[in-house]
């Protein structure tokens, strides 16, 4: 909804885009620091390429639909 | 864990790390500041109320499909795939797809030509005031009762998961929906769905992708369900021919009469809480498209949640079992699986994105029914019957304490329900009286213009009455099942299915008997409101594949090849 103001999908962009941050973040921190117990299916570092499809996805929303850009 | 958070905290489920409170941390700044953000928007009681009728079809679509995809439907519909198997999905599929299609395609046009703000409020129009009165009054009363007792039950599940006390979780979580819904309104409500909903998504979609990962693909998930537990809880029909086939001891007539035909047309056609957000589409086509856009989004939803479910009974090393088991044993319920592959699957950053999901999920339900409990009180009962002719600034600021007051007896409910736990029990099954009766009402008054006033008002009555002996008669004489659900083996949610066709019966055999007994309305005034003495406007010049009937086909046909494939 482009509506008036900001569209609810830049909203969704900048959530994404944290989410996708700090996900990326905290799989690479594990990738170093192997824990001590590991989840199941660790060696596929779920976290760290889920976390860069949000941020990705969530980077192209922030861009796409910024306020200033629809303006 | 935060020092600031520790003190809340007792035994749990999965440890959260301090990204991943980050992350939960962010969700509700970011709720609330998108409410904060709205409220310049949400002066006159049209955007209070309606969003100023101005989505998206993709934005109405989200959002009434959010409303529906409450956190006890995630985690209770996993706990249900884990119990029953396979079974668990037709209230995603046959109990959600044709009604929803249904709704775009007949009812919508009626719905939204008629300008109606409000389900009630459309039976005010087509069959005056004491339908409208009993039905706003039901819904009102049942709505905000049905909030505490999910709020309670989230609370439950988060000091379970999380060890969160039960008291902050209640506080924390429904402060947070009454201060972004009383300040944006339904636009607020509807643009947190719709990031609510792709948070659900992004949080949960994992857990399927690396469960099957795990088990090696589907055909090696089901054989090892299998050996675990039976081959059919693979099987979504093959196993309904009897009562006793099957996990669920469900007959395929209760699936498709009961939950097909009566249960999921009741709720996905005129319960409020998801019709509100169509309502608030731009256009008709938008309207019409929402619901169809929802539905291919249902059919997915089987495979976030019901997949899980599966997938515990066949990965997880413990045998999960009823709440008052696990209690008893110190073990876990069924309505911990989710959690449970939560905490399989996901490291530090995702435990914390799928916590932030079922807050999502929780928080989404919650506003639903705030915002639509709002409404109906505003537009239903205090302009109708309390004050009828106040400035429009006056609605809007009675809508905004109704939001607060609705929550804070919501709370009142689920402190309540904390102290007679039995009370849940008993609202649940209220809430199922209203829902099938009113389809039959509502569904009469679109399609036949001959329903009378008095057959809408007494046809209604009578189906909630019916509806409410018959569960009472069970309750006093337990043979009386044989009866109600045609079979002594029939359990609680096939009781459920019978109990709402005979009582939708009941209500549409009344209504046409009191409607041939009394004097129809005039052609004239029913103009916008029936089938037959209404014009819709026709679609011919819009390209096929810009038509609402095209995609519904495209869904339909979709919905029978994921039935035949897990047949």
């Amino acid at each position: 909804m482009r509506g008036r103001g900001i569209s609810i999908w830049f909203f969704i962009g900048i959530s994404l885009l944290v989410n996708g941050v700090l996900i990326v973040g905290a799989g690479v921190w594990e990738y170093f620091h192997p824990p001590a117990n590991p989840v199941v299916l660790f060696q596929y570092h779920a976290n760290i390429w889920w976390g860069a499809v949000l941020l990705l996805g969530g980077l192209f929303y922030c861009l796409h639909f910024a306020p200033n850009r629809q303006s | 864990m935060m020092p600031a958070l520790a003190m809340f905290v007792t035994d749990r489920l999965v440890h959260l790390s301090t990204v991943d409170v980050v992350i939960v941390v962010f969700y509700f700044v970011l709720v609330l500041a998108i409410g904060f953000y709205l409220k310049g928007q949400a002066n006159t009681s049209e955007d209070f109320f309606m969003a100023g009728r101005e989505m998206t079809a993709w934005i109405a679509g989200l959002s009434f499909l959010s409303a529906n995809l409450g956190a006890l439907e995630l985690m209770g519909w996993a706990a249900a795939s884990y119990q029953y198997g396979i079974l668990a999905t037709h209230w995603y599929w046959i109990g959600a797809i044709p009604a929803m299609l249904f709704l775009a395609l007949v009812m919508m046009p009626f719905y939204y030509i008629s300008k109606t703000h409000s389900v009630p409020g459309y039976l005010k129009l087509r069959f005056g005031e004491s339908s409208r009165t009993l039905s706003a009054v039901s819904f009102a009363f049942m709505t905000v009762l049905m909030s505490g007792i999910n709020m309670y039950s989230m609370a439950l599940v988060m000091k379970v998961v999380l060890g969160w006390d039960i008291n902050f979780s209640i506080w924390i979580s429904s402060l947070t929906v009454a201060i972004y819904v009383a300040l944006g309104g339904l636009r607020s409500a509807i643009f947190n769905e719709v990031l609510q909903f792709i948070l659900i998504w992004a949080g949960a979609l994992l857990i399927p992708i690396l469960g099957l990962v795990e088990t090696g693909g589907w055909t090696n998930l089901k054989a090892q369900i299998a050996r675990n537990a039976s081959s059919e809880y693979t099987h979504l029909w093959s196993t309904l021919g009897t009562f006793n086939g099957n996990p669920m001891g469900i007959h395929w007539t209760g699936i498709v009469f009961g939950l097909g035909a009566i249960i999921s047309f009741g709720y996905w056609t005129t319960d409020f809480l998801v019709v509100q957000r169509v309502l608030s589409a731009k256009d008709l086509r938008a309207a019409k498209m929402a619901p169809i856009i929802g539905a291919a989004f249902k059919m997915m939803v089987p495979f976030i949640v019901i997949l899980p479910g599966l997938l515990g009974l066949a990965l997880l090393p413990v045998k999960l079992t009823g709440e008052t088991a696990a209690v008893a044993t110190g073990g876990h319920s069924y309505n911990e699986v989710l959690p449970l592959m939560l905490a399989r699957y996901c490291g530090p950053g995702l435990l914390g994105l799928g916590v932030t999901a079922l807050i999502a999920g929780f928080m989404s339900g919650m506003a639903g029914n705030v915002s639509a409990f709002t409404t109906v009180w505003t537009y239903d009962i205090y302009r109708a019957l309390i004050h009828k002719d106040a400035p429009d600034e006056h609605y809007v600021s009675m809508g905004r304490w109704t939001t607060v007051i609705g929550v804070l007896i919501s709370v009142g409910t689920a402190y309540l329900v904390m102290s007679f736990a039995s009370i849940m029990d008993y609202v649940q099954a209220l809430f199922s009286f209203f829902i099938a009766p009113l389809y039959g009402t509502v569904i009469l008054g679109m399609l036949w213009k001959r329903a009378t006033s008095a057959g809408g008002f007494w046809g209604l009555l009578a189906g909630t009455l019916s509806s409410i002996g018959m569960w009472a008669w069970v309750k006093v004489d337990p043979s009386a099942l044989r009866y109600v659900a045609l079979s002594p083996n029939a359990r609680d949610m096939a009781e459920n299915m019978y109990r709402a066709l005979w009582s939708w019966v009941v209500c549409v055999v009344v209504t046409v008997i009191v409607s041939y007994l009394t004097k129809p309305k005039p052609e004239s005034e029913l103009n916008g409101l029936v089938y037959g003495v209404t014009a819709i406007p026709h679609e011919a010049e819009v390209p096929f594949y810009h038509r609402p009937a095209f995609w519904a086909v495209v869904v339909a046909v979709v919905f029978v090849i994921f039935n035949i494939m897990v047949w």
